[in-house]
C-alpha cells in the first residue's frame, strides 16, 4: 500500500474538511497520512468504541484495564499479572507466515511494554476446512509462523484452540495471547510526560514494510488480496529476543518515564498515544530514524510498521545508560525527539516540518462510526428449524468418528509439538488440557490460562455465542481447578458496514458484557478486529476470550483424563440436554459434520447455573474428591467422554439414564448436544458421597454415569469403540485432514 | 568440599540459560552467568552451553556463536580437561566449533518438535553421565527444529566403537525402534562425548527434568554427575 492510498483510507471529503477547518488551513499529505491510519478502526475503534463501554472493566484486583499496552491484575504478594491478546487475521490471510509471527511478535512487545517478562503465549487459530489443499497450506503455514517465532524468543506457548470451518475459508482467525509477570514496583506505563525529556526509538532499523497495515487491516478483502502483501511485516524473534531482555535490564535504570510498543501505524501511533495520554506534546525529526531503505518520506517513517521497535521518554541524566543497555544487546538507539508542553505532535525531516497536528485531533478525533444494525431477515426462521431437519438421528458410533474425524474435537498434538511449551522450567500443565497450568515460583500456586471462542451459533445468536465463550473459558479454569481472575477479549467480526455484521458486533459485544458481569469476572484488555470480510461474506461472529485464573494450592489440581480403572463417572450439570431448546443441537458441531447447517434454538447460557456448576467443580478439586475433570463443550458428552479415556489410555463403560428412554433422539441430544455449565469427572467410588454432599449444597444436578477401566469407550446400547481405534480418531484427525489435502 | 560453581554461557538469542541457572540452584549448586564477549570464565567449574537460538541461528545454527569471543576460553577449558555440557543450541555450538564431531541436520519431520523423550545411559561413563542409571530410561524433553545428528560412516563407526555414544533415543521401555526417535539421527544418537570424555552435547534439555511438579527430575542427574565428579576426573576406556 503507498502511503497516499493509506492516506485515503478512512478519511472521506467531510473528515477532511473537518480537519481543515481545525486546523485553519489543508493537512499536509504527511499528517492526512497520519490521520488517515489513526482514525481507522484498527487504531481509534471508530465503531465499537461506544460499544467497548459497556464492558466490566473495574474490581478489586485491576490494576489497569484497558487503554494502556494490556490489562494488569494483581496476584497478591507484590506480584502483577499482566496480560492481552490481539488479532493478526488480515496479514495472515496474506502471508501466514509472517502475518501469524509479527502477530505474536506484537503481543509480546504489548506485555514487556508494562515492564512484565513475557511467561506464556496461547494463539486461538480458525481457518476453513483442513482437507482443502489451499486452506491446509494456510493452516501449516500459519502454525510454523506462531512456532518459529515463540520458539525462537524463548517463550513457551502453552495453550489455544483450533478450529475449521468452512466460514472461515476466505477470511481465517489468528489471535495471540501474551501474559506476563511484574513486580508490583517495576511496573511501566506508556505516558509521556516532562517537558524536555528525551524519546528514544531502539531495536530494529525502518523500513518500508507494513505501511499501512492498520488501514488494511481496517478493510474487507476483495479481488486483490495479493496486492496486499507489501503491507504485511517481517519479523525478526532475535532481534525481539534481545529487546526482551534489554527491556528486563531496564527495570533497575532511573528516569525512564514510558516505554511503548512501536507496533500498528508505527510511530504515528505510539507517539501520539504516548503523549496524547500524559497530556503534553512531542516535537520530533525523521532526520534521526535510522533507515534500512533509502529516500523514505517523513510520511513512510511516520506509518511504517518494521517490527521489533520500542518508544522510550527517557529523562536527559538517564538516556546515557539507558543507551548503553541496549547497546549491550546489540541494539541501536536513535534520539528522535522531545517532549513538549505543547499538546501537538510535530513531525519535521531536518529542519523541514512535515506535520503538526494537535494530539486531541490526532487521537481523540476520529469522527464515530455509527452504520445502521439490524438483524438477518431470517433470523426467527433460522432460530426455529429443526437443527437435524427432521432427518433420522445418525448412528452414534459413525457420528462419534465422524465428529472426531472432522479435526475440531480430537486432540491437536499436530499443532503443539511444534511449540516449545516447556521453556521457562514453569509449564506444570501445557497444551491439551482444559487450561494450562504455570507454577508461580516461591508460592504453593499457578496461574491457570485458557482461550476460547464461541458457540457456533453466533451468526443468529450472537449474544448467547459470545457469553458461552466466557462461560466456556471459565469452566475451563474451573474444570483444572483454578478461580477466574479478569479476561482479555478478542472481537473477531464481519463487516460493521453492512446491518447484519453491525448488529451481530452489537449482540456480541452484549454478550460478553452479560457474561463477564454475571460471573464478575473484569475484562482489562482487548482488541477489535472488524471487516473480516470477501466479497461481502462476513466470518461468523468470534468473541475470543483469554482469561487467566488463579489455582491454589498448586498440588490440588486435575486434568481431563480418567485416571486409573474403577472409578466413578459422573455428570455435572444438565443431565438432559433434550428437556433444552433444540437440545442443545442448534449450531452444534454435530450439525456441522451432518449437514453443514447452522441453525435452530441456540443452547441456552445461564449464568447462574455456570458459576454454581463451576463452584463445585472448583471446591471438589481442592477438597481432593475428583481423580478428573473435564468441560463440555464442543461435541458434547460423547467427544468429552472421548478425551477422558484417550488422554491416559484409560477405558469406561457408560449405561444409559433411565430417564432417557429409547427414543434415538433424545438419545443423540444426550451423547451430543451442546449445553453449557456441564463437565465430567470421575472420582473414587469413596469419595462420591462426598462429592453429591457437596452438589446439593450448591444445588447443582449430579448424575452418575458408570464407571472407568477396560480397553474401550462403552456406552451400553449406544457405541463401543475399542481406544486403538477411538485414539486413532481423536489423534489422527488433523494429519489425516492434510493428508488427504496433499500435504502429509 | 568446595562449592561447585557452574558458568551458563550467554549468547545474544540463548533462553535456556535461565532454566539451567533453575536447574543447578535445584542440584544444590551455584551458576554464574558468561557473557559471550567476555574473554573469561570466571573460575568456574563447569561450563554449560544452553539451549536457544544463539544469533538468531542465522548462517547455521550455532555457526555464528562458535566464533564468539568467549570461545576461545571455552576451547582452552575443554583442552585442559574441563566439563563442558553443550544442550541443544549448545550442542549445535559445539560441533560447529569442532569440539565435537558431527553435525545436527534439520529434524526428518521438517518441523520443530517439543516433546518428552526416553534416554538411555550408555557408553563410557562421562563427567555428566557417570554414574547415571543404566537399568531404567531417563525421560527428558527435546525442543528442537535441527537435532538429527549426522556424520559420516567412518565418525559414526568409531563413535559407536569408543563407546562416545552417551545417550540414545529409546522408547519408554529402553528399547532403540524408530518410532521413539524424534527427529531422525543415526543410530538414534541423542547425545555424544568428546574422547576425553569432558565435552558431552546433547539435544534433550535436562534442566527441563529436575523437579516433578514439572514432569520429571530424571534431568538433575546429570548436573550432580560433574559436580560429584569434579574432584576425581573420569574418562573413556
Amino acid at each position: 500500500m503507498t502511503v497516499a492510498a493509506a492516506a485515503e483510507g478512512p478519511l472521506d471529503a467531510g473528515e477532511r474538511r473537518r480537519v481543515a477547518e481545525r486546523l485553519g488551513r489543508e493537512a499536509s499529505p504527511t499528517e492526512l497520512a497520519m490521520l488517515g491510519v489513526l482514525w481507522s478502526e484498527h487504531c481509534s475503534y471508530r465503531t465499537s468504541r461506544r460499544l467497548l463501554r459497556q464492558l466490566p472493566v473495574g474490581g478489586p484486583r485491576v490494576v489497569q484495564g484497558p487503554g494502556e499496552n494490556a490489562g494488569v491484575v494483581d496476584l497478591g504478594g507484590d506480584l502483577l499479572c499482566c496480560f492481552k491478546i490481539e488479532s493478526h487475521n488480515h496479514p495472515s490471510a496474506v502471508e501466514p507466515v509472517q502475518g501469524a509471527a509479527t502477530g505474536v511478535g506484537g503481543i509480546l512487545r504489548d506485555v514487556f511494554a508494562m515492564g512484565a517478562r513475557p511467561v506464556a503465549l496461547l494463539d486461538a487459530i480458525r481457518f476453513g476446512e483442513p482437507t482443502d489443499p489451499v486452506q491446509a497450506l494456510r493452516f501449516a503455514r500459519v502454525v510454523e509462523g506462531i512456532g518459529w517465532y515463540g520458539n525462537c524468543v524463548g517463550v513457551p506457548t502453552v495453550g489455544g484452540e483450533t478450529v475449521f470451518d468452512p466460514a472461515y475459508r476466505d477470511n481465517c482467525l489468528v489471535n495471540a495471547m501474551c501474559v506476563g509477570l511484574v513486580a508490583r514496583d517495576r511496573l511501566r506505563h506508556a505516558r509521556a510526560s516532562g517537558p524536555g525529556n528525551l524519546v528514544l526509538l531502539v531495536g530494529a532499523d525502518t523500513g518500508r514494510d507494513g505501511i499501512g497495515g492498520a488501514a488494511f487491516a481496517s478493510a474487507a478483502f476483495d479481488h486483490d488480496r495479493e496486492q496486499k502483501r507489501p503491507a504485511v511485516q517481517v519479523g525478526n524473534p532475535f532481534l525481539e529476543k534481545c529487546l526482551i531482555e534489554a527491556c528486563q535490564e531496564l527495570a533497575t535504570v532511573p528516569g525512564i518515564v514510558a516505554l511503548q510498543d512501536c507496533g500498528a501505524a508505527g510511530l504515528t501511533s505510539s507517539c501520539a498515544e504516548m503523549a496524547h495520554r500524559g497530556g503534553v506534546g512531542l516535537d520530533l525529526d525523521v532526520a534521526q530514524v535510522s533507515r534500512r531503505e533509502r529516500q523514505m518520506t517523513p510520511a513512510e517513517v511516520m506509518l511504517s510498521e518494521s517490527q521489533e521497535r520500542m518508544v522510550l521518554v527517557v529523562e536527559p541524566a538517564g538516556v546515557a545508560q539507558v543507551r548503553a543497555c541496549f547497546e549491550r544487546w546489540g541494539l541501536h538507539s536513535d534520539a528522535i525527539g522531545t517532549v513538549t508542553a505543547s499538546g501537538r505532535l510535530r513531525v519535521r525531516d531536518g529542519a523541514v516540518i512535515a506535520a503538526d497536528l494537535p494530539l486531541d485531533l490526532l487521537v481523540a478525533g476520529s469522527p464515530e462510526h455509527r452504520p445502521p444494525a439490524h438483524p438477518p431477515a431470517d433470523l426467527a426462521a433460522r432460530r426455529a428449524r429443526d437443527p437435524l431437519d427432521g432427518a433420522d438421528p445418525p448412528d452414534p458410533r459413525r457420528a462419534l468418528q465422524r465428529l472426531l474425524l472432522a479435526g475440531n474435537c480430537g486432540e491437536a498434538r499436530w499443532v503443539w509439538r511444534q511449540y516449545d511449551h516447556m521453556v521457562g522450567d514453569d509449564t506444570v500443565s501445557g497444551p491439551g488440557g482444559d487450561a494450562a497450568v504455570l507454577r508461580l515460583r516461591g508460592r504453593d500456586e499457578g496461574l491457570a490460562l485458557t482461550v476460547d471462542g464461541g458457540h457456533r451459533s453466533s451468526p443468529y445468536a450472537p449474544r448467547t455465542a459470545a457469553a458461552a465463550a466466557v462461560f466456556e473459558a471459565a469452566r475451563n479454569l474451573a474444570a483444572v481447578g483454578a478461580e477466574p481472575l479478569a479476561v482479555t477479549n478478542c472481537l473477531n467480526c464481519g463487516s460493521p458496514d453492512q446491518p447484519v455484521g453491525m448488529w451481530q458486533l452489537e449482540e456480541t459485544v452484549a454478550g460478553l458484557g452479560d457474561a463477564c458481569r454475571a460471573l464478575g469476572i473484569p475484562i482489562v484488555s482487548g482488541n477489535v478486529s472488524l471487516y473480516n470480510d470477501t466479497l461481502g461474506h462476513g466470518i461468523p461472529p468470534t468473541a475470543v476470550v483469554g482469561m487467566v485464573g488463579r489455582l491454589a494450592p498448586l498440588a490440588r489440581r486435575a486434568g481431563i483424563g480418567f485416571a486409573a480403572p474403577g472409578h466413578t463417572v459422573l455428570l455435572v450439570g444438565p443431565p438432559d440436554p433434550s428437556a433444552e431448546p433444540g437440545a442443545g443441537l442448534g449450531g452444534s458441531e454435530l450439525q456441522r459434520v451432518l449437514s453443514g447447517g447452522c441453525h435452530g434454538p441456540a443452547p441456552v447460557v445461564d449464568a447462574d447455573r455456570e458459576a454454581s456448576a463451576q463452584r463445585l467443580v472448583r471446591g471438589a478439586i481442592r477438597a481432593g474428591l475428583l481423580a478428573s475433570a473435564h468441560d463440555l463443550s464442543l461435541g458434547g458428552l460423547a467427544v468429552a467422554l472421548t478425551d477422558a479415556c484417550c488422554g491416559r489410555g484409560v477405558g469406561c463403560s457408560i449405561q444409559l439414564p433411565a430417564f432417557l428412554g429409547t427414543d434415538r433422539r433424545v438419545q443423540t441430544a444426550w451423547l451430543f448436544g451442546e449445553v453449557g455449565a456441564r463437565f465430567l469427572v470421575s472420582c473414587e467410588p469413596a469419595s462420591s458421597a462426598a462429592l453429591r454432599a457437596l452438589a446439593d449444597d450448591e444445588d447443582v444436578p449430579v448424575c452418575e454415569l458408570g464407571t472407568t477401566g477396560g480397553d474401550e469407550l462403552s456406552v451400553l446400547g449406544l457405541l463401543a469403540v475399542p481406544l486403538a481405534e477411538l485414539g486413532a480418531w481423536w489423534g489422527g484427525a488433523i494429519a489425516g485432514a492434510l493428508a488427504a489435502a496433499g500435504r502429509a | 568440599m568446595s562449592r561447585v560453581r557452574f558458568g551458563i554461557v550467554v549468547f545474544p538469542g540463548t533462553w535456556s540459560d535461565r532454566d539451567c541457572a533453575h536447574a543447578v540452584a535445584q542440584a544444590g549448586y551455584e551458576a554464574v552467568r558468561l557473557w559471550h564477549d567476555d574473554r573469561s570464565l570466571d573460575g568456574v567449574d563447569c561450563v554449560i552451553l544452553p539451549g536457544g537460538f544463539s544469533y538468531g541461528d542465522y548462517l547455521r545454527a550455532g555457526a555464528i556463536a562458535a566464533h564468539a569471543r568467549i570461545m576461545t576460553a571455552v576451547r582452552s577449558f575443554a583442552a585442559a580437561g574441563g566439563p563442558v555440557l553443550g544442550i541443544c543450541n549448545g550442542f549445535q555450538v559445539l560441533c560447529e566449533a569442532g569440539l565435537l564431531p558431527g553435525a545436527l541436520l534439520r529434524n526428518r519431520s521438517l518441523q520443530f518438535r517439543c516433546e518428552w523423550t526416553h534416554l538411555r545411559v550408555e557408553g563410557c561413563p562421562t563427567r555428566f553421565t557417570a554414574g547415571l542409571p543404566a537399568d531404567r530410561p531417563l525421560r527428558i524433553p527435546i525442543s528442537h527444529g535441527e537435532g538429527r545428528y549426522h556424520a559420516d560412516p567412518e565418525t559414526i563407526a568409531g563413535l559407536e566403537a569408543s563407546g562416545r555414544v552417551v545417550l540414545r533415543y529409546v522408547d519408554a521401555g529402553g528399547a532403540v525402534c524408530d518410532a521413539a526417535n524424534p527427529n531422525g539421527s543415526l543410530h538414534g544418537i541423542a547425545g555424544v562425548a568428546s574422547a576425553g570424555g569432558n565435552v558431552v552435547g546433547m539435544m534433550p534439555h535436562p534442566e527441563r527434568a529436575c523437579e516433578l511438579v514439572l514432569g520429571s527430575a530424571d534431568g538433575l542427574g546429570l548436573f550432580r554427575a560433574v559436580a560429584g565428579a569434579e574432584r576425581e576426573p573420569v574418562g573413556p576406556r
